[in-house]
């Protein structure tokens, strides 16, 4: 459980930390450490350098910013759990960060470092799919914005390029929308099989407009896009939702692991996105 | 003898007085020792599960920065020996050769084939990876049934079988009992593999001292370890001192004599320098021991009525590639606990142990006796299923009545005392047995997708191993008595000396507590000293909850022998007869008298003077006991689970638990309460959460808690506790150990609310641990077709 050795590096600017990346595509970033570091002791990763970016500043907290919140990458679960501009604007984010892990990991865990590990099984990717989130990126090109359809690649891979750090969320305010995340684990503390974020507006008893983010049911974060057409105008319903939610897995191409296997994780996506739905609708 | 009016420690929720250093950490754990030019080992482990070594070269690893010296199998073939062991069950069992470093051929995945030795831990850890072993890949053998076939690879070519022994006994007439009996069932239930996972890892220091050596280690026995490194190493038994110093945890899984025990002494022997290893977390879930891993064949007998006729049990036990310390002993102490509380006319019970290419299983928390109970609280509800009867019902119509005691069971054994009447009465109680019964038929005639379920357990478990004459009927290689000296000091507080070898169980503070009353000094005037084997030169160490019932005993006889010389001290600085002093609250005084009187601190004083003794009287105020039990304890209990069970998703959550155990007396609640929660969580551990899978190559793939669910705090229910107290006959302090009580009782209990709540869905059994997806499973028939290899 001892890291190879590696340079450390925790440059003071933005334009310095993506100067080091660029130079160097053996380099890691290293942002709260959660995911980096038990890679690093597995010795599953061998960077020659880690840039730590937490002397940079304007890389955490959260931000109004009309109709987003902007949130930055160094922001910590902790700290997005308990945001106010969070709770009032994307209240799903701040559940489903609730389910991240530990304490202990949630004060030292950050959101762009989960993002950008891009661990299908991690909690926020699901959500900032569902949320439609843009993720704002700095490299050597400049600053561009990637849509959270097109950020997450694959498995563990994004958008990013070689130099580019992500450097904040944004976040379009879902106000007057209600949402759950459903988050089913073996243990506390353990990866979701199956998460199911899902967000609804209703107007006079009717789901007018659904969103639904799947964690671990494929190499990425799944959008939903079948359910979320068969919820468009549905009661808001238990009955009517749990139909709908017939169709939860069918852009899934779920894993087969240890912890649960592809036909389970089917069936569990279709129960939890029902669940899920359902809470959101209060039905 | 038990607790008096002036005894006021004993049964005192006395704060743990190790625990403010235990807790901080700011004390000897192994990796705490830091020895000046102490050399690091790393171990290279084979990432095979078989094969033949054709080449170790590490010369390149020699050429990196730090590093002192490397070593493969072959370099230490001449010296190292076989890991031992200690009990060889039969006459004709086959113990393959254990090199603690593999020579030839490697037999499971993360077997040791060289290691490399450096001046700190991470150029240790970075030469591993300049190591290149090259290897022959052989049949990995993987499953009990298949190992055992005619023209099955084997383990050891040599040996020509994977059958390591085959151990029957019968008692009664079978036949008998199965031909004429109205009801027979039949189940095989699987104990599945689990890693006991202590919190500390293991560790090793040791020390060269001219000829002789200390050695450090993370060890639950370090008078065993000793002794072992010795007849392994051919080093003299009085050149080697081992401590074990402040121990984090081991759950049998440091009752063990290791490769990196063994090959930390030689090579502080080969380099003349100290050397340490620490074992990683991942390392220590692929190379410390493992337990459990049985298939159970199960039949049980019975009349329309409930009465139990006979129990029919075979078992394959997986051995794992070798044989270590205890190996083929874990199932053969269960073969006895079997029958349970229950009274029976015949029982037949044999274990075949097999080697399979994985790491080898030992002791771990229980040790048998969990199996053991699991089958036969599993196969009772079953029972009760059959018959329709309530599985409470069944158990009273079989179990011993307390004016039975002392009763001796189908198997041999005589259970001193017990009380299954009592202890189930109040579980009941405090569960509500009857309400939970009635919203169970409510949720079930309703069609409630979330399921209640109610599971019972009435154990028992045979503890405080052992009547050295029993282990050694057993076969087992050494004896099961105890050591315990204890000395007055000149100044008035006390030393005592335990063979016990605490590892986090809090003997410091009980053995104060003993001490405290029978020699009527301050709790806080007495140190106990343990593990080191110069320090605490005779014992034999901490395992199978006998450190109270043996330990204990030995120090309460080493007490009363220290207060029968002061007395004659005493006598005569009072100038009385012996026969007229009284002794109480630690003040002699002559009976019915106003004459002056004398503390045991002037008694010690003087004894320390010896100015003026009695004639003949040995300066100093001390005494010691070896104790070898009489015969075994039987502690026994009622748990009782409620579980609410999605069947849609196949979640399990334990609604309610309630645990009334039945431990003799009680030294200290506190002790005994943190004990029940503890085993607690390892045996629902089991029922619902950890499980070491290997795939279909023999590589663990539960190697990091990601993958092996050890469940925290959060995921285990509020637990009720309470206790019935009867005594135990087999001791002074009738006490009956409680180290692994929690842990045999609560699988079953689990396991069968489960399977209760999900009958009306034709289920008869979930294999453990009952996981969402298997739940799910055997809700709706849907096949698991992509199943890992067991």
């Amino acid at each position: 459980m001892i890291p190879p050795r590696f340079d450390y590096t925790r440059p003071a600017t933005l334009a310095e930390a993506v100067g080091i990346l660029a130079a160097d595509e053996d380099a890691k970033v290293l942002a709260g450490g959660q995911s980096l570091l038990p890679l690093l002791r597995f010795r599953l990763a061998s960077p020659t350098s880690v840039v730590d970016l937490g002397a940079i500043a304007g890389l955490r907290g959260v931000a109004d910013e009309g109709g987003h919140v902007r949130v930055g990458a160094l922001t910590t679960h902790y700290e997005v759990v308990n945001d106010p501009l969070i709770a009032a604007h994307c209240g799903l984010l701040a559940q489903a960060t609730r389910t991240v892990a530990d304490p202990a990991v949630r004060h030292r865990g950050t959101i762009g470092g989960s993002m950008a590990h891009a661990d299908p099984a991690g909690d926020l990717p699901a959500v900032a799919l569902a949320l439609a989130a843009e993720f704002l990126v700095t490299g050597p090109g400049g600053d561009r914005s990637v849509p959270a359809a097109e950020f997450f690649v694959d498995y563990l891979t994004t958008a990013l390029e070689p130099g580019e750090v992500l450097t904040a969320i944004r976040i379009p305010k879902l106000d007057g929308w209600s949402f759950h995340y459903e988050k089913f684990s073996r243990t506390a503390q353990a990866w979701a099989i199956v998460g199911v974020a899902a967000a609804v507006r209703r107007v006079n008893g009717d789901i007018t407009e659904a969103r639904v983010g799947l964690t671990n049911m494929g190499t990425t974060p799944v959008r939903a896009d079948s359910v979320e057409s068969a919820c468009r105008g549905i009661p808001a319903q238990a009955d009517a939702i749990h139909e709908a939610a017939r169709s939860a897995d069918a852009e899934a191409d779920p894993p087969s692991d240890l912890s649960a296997q592809a036909d389970y994780r089917r069936h569990l996506a279709r129960v939890l996105t029902g669940r899920a739905l359902a809470r959101a609708a209060g039905s | 003898m038990t607790t008096t009016p002036e005894a006021p420690n004993l049964g005192r929720a006395q704060a743990r007085k190790e625990d403010a250093r235990l807790l901080t950490g700011r004390t000897n754990w192994t990796d705490n020792i830091r020895l000046p030019g102490a050399l690091h080992v790393a171990f290279v482990r084979s990432p095979l599960a078989h094969a033949r070594i054709t080449g170790v070269d590490y010369s390149a690893a020699l050429e990196l920065p730090g590093v002192v010296a490397a070593f493969s199998g072959a370099d230490f073939a001449d010296e190292q020996g076989s890991l031992p062991c200690a009990w060889p069950v039969t006459e004709d069992i086959v113990t393959p050769a254990h090199p603690p470093m593999a020579v030839d051929e490697v037999r499971y995945a993360g077997e040791a084939v060289a290691c490399v030795v450096a001046r700190d831990a991470q150029s240790a850890a970075d030469a591993l990876e300049a190591v290149d072993v090259d290897y022959e890949p052989l049949p990995a053998v993987l499953d009990m049934e298949a190992a055992l076939a005619d023209g099955a690879d084997l383990v050891h070519a040599d040996a020509g079988t994977n059958r390591s022994f085959l151990w029957p006994l019968t008692e009664g007439d079978v036949d008998a009992a199965f031909d004429g009996a109205d009801v027979v069932v039949t189940r095989r239930y699987r104990q599945q593999r689990l890693i006991p996972a202590a919190m500390e890892p293991r560790a090793v220091v040791c020390r060269p001292e001219g000829d002789s050596f200390t050695l450090w280690s993370a060890t639950q026995i370090p008078h065993v370890l000793r002794v072992m490194l010795a007849m392994t190493t051919g080093i003299p038994e009085q050149d080697i001192r081992v401590i074990a110093p402040d121990v984090g945890g081991g759950f049998g899984s440091k009752l063990q004599v290791t490769a990196e025990e063994v090959l930390a002494l030689l090579l502080a022997r080969r380099l003349g320098l100290p050397v340490k290893w620490t074992e990683t977390r991942s390392e220590g879930f692929q190379t410390t021991h493992h337990g459990r891993d049985q298939i159970q064949d199960v039949s049980i007998a019975a009349d329309a009525d409930g009465r139990i006729r006979g129990l029919k049990v075979d078992l394959l036990a997986d051995m794992g590639a070798y044989l270590m310390l205890v190996t083929p002993g874990v199932p053969i102490l269960g073969a006895l606990m079997f029958p349970g509380i229950y009274k029976m006319d015949a029982y037949s019970f044999s274990c075949t142990g097999v080697f399979t290419t994985k790491m080898p299983t030992d002791a771990y928390r229980g040790a048998g006796r969990p199996e053991a109970t699991y089958a036969i609280e599993r196969i009772m509800n079953e029972l009760a299923d059959e018959l329709g009867m309530d599985p409470l019902e069944l158990r009273r119509r079989n179990w011993i009545a307390h004016e039975e005691f002392p009763y001796t069971t189908i198997a041999g054994l005589t259970y001193d005392s017990g009380n299954y009447e009592a202890a189930t009465e109040r579980a009941v109680e405090l569960f509500g047995y009857s309400e939970l019964r009635a919203e169970q038929e409510r949720r079930r005639a309703a069609g409630d997708p979330v399921q209640l379920g109610i599971g019972v357990s009435t154990f028992t478990e045979m503890c405080g191993l052992a009547p050295s004459r029993v282990l050694g009927s057993l076969r087992y290689g050494a004896g099961g008595w105890e050591h315990a000296s204890v000395r007055m000091l000149p100044t008035g507080k006390v030393e005592v000396v335990t063979g016990s070898s605490a590892h986090g169980q809090g003997h410091e503070t009980a053995w104060s507590q003993i001490v405290a009353d029978r020699l009527g000094v301050p709790f806080e005037d007495i140190r106990v000293l343990h593990g080191d084997t110069q320090v605490a030169p005779r014992g034999m160490d901490t395992y199978g909850s006998r450190s109270l019932v043996v330990g204990g005993t030995a120090v309460v006889r080493a007490c009363d022998r220290v207060v029968d010389k002061a007395r004659a001290i005493a006598a005569h600085m009072l100038e009385a007869a012996e026969e007229d002093l009284e002794f109480s609250g630690g003040v002699f005084r002559v009976r019915g008298t106003e004459r002056p009187s004398a503390t045991i601190q002037e008694v010690s004083l003087a004894a320390f003077a010896a100015h003026d003794l009695p004639e003949e009287m040995e300066a100093s105020l001390d005494s010691e006991a070896t104790v070898d039990p009489d015969d075994f304890s039987y502690p026994h209990g009622t748990h009782l689970c409620a579980v609410e069970v999605d069947t849609e998703t196949g979640r399990t959550r334990i609604r309610s638990y309630v645990a009334v155990d039945d431990v003799g007396t009680i030294v200290n609640p506190m002790i005994v309460e943190g004990q029940v929660h503890g085993g607690l969580a390892q045996g629902i551990a089991q029922a619902l959460y950890e499980e070491a899978v290997y795939d279909t190559e023999g590589n663990l793939v539960t190697s990091t808690m990601a993958d092996y669910l050890l469940p925290s705090a959060a995921d285990l229910p509020d637990f009720t506790t309470d206790r019935t107290v009867t005594p135990s006959t087999t001791n002074p302090l009738g006490v009956k150990g409680v180290g692994e009580a929690g842990t045999i009782a609560s699988t079953p209990a689990v396991v069968n609310a489960v399977v209760d709540a999900l009958r009306p869905y034709g289920v008869r059994d979930v294999p453990m641990p009952c996981t969402p997806e298997r739940v799910w499973r055997a809700v709706t028939g849907v096949q698991d077709n992509e199943g890992a290899a067991q």
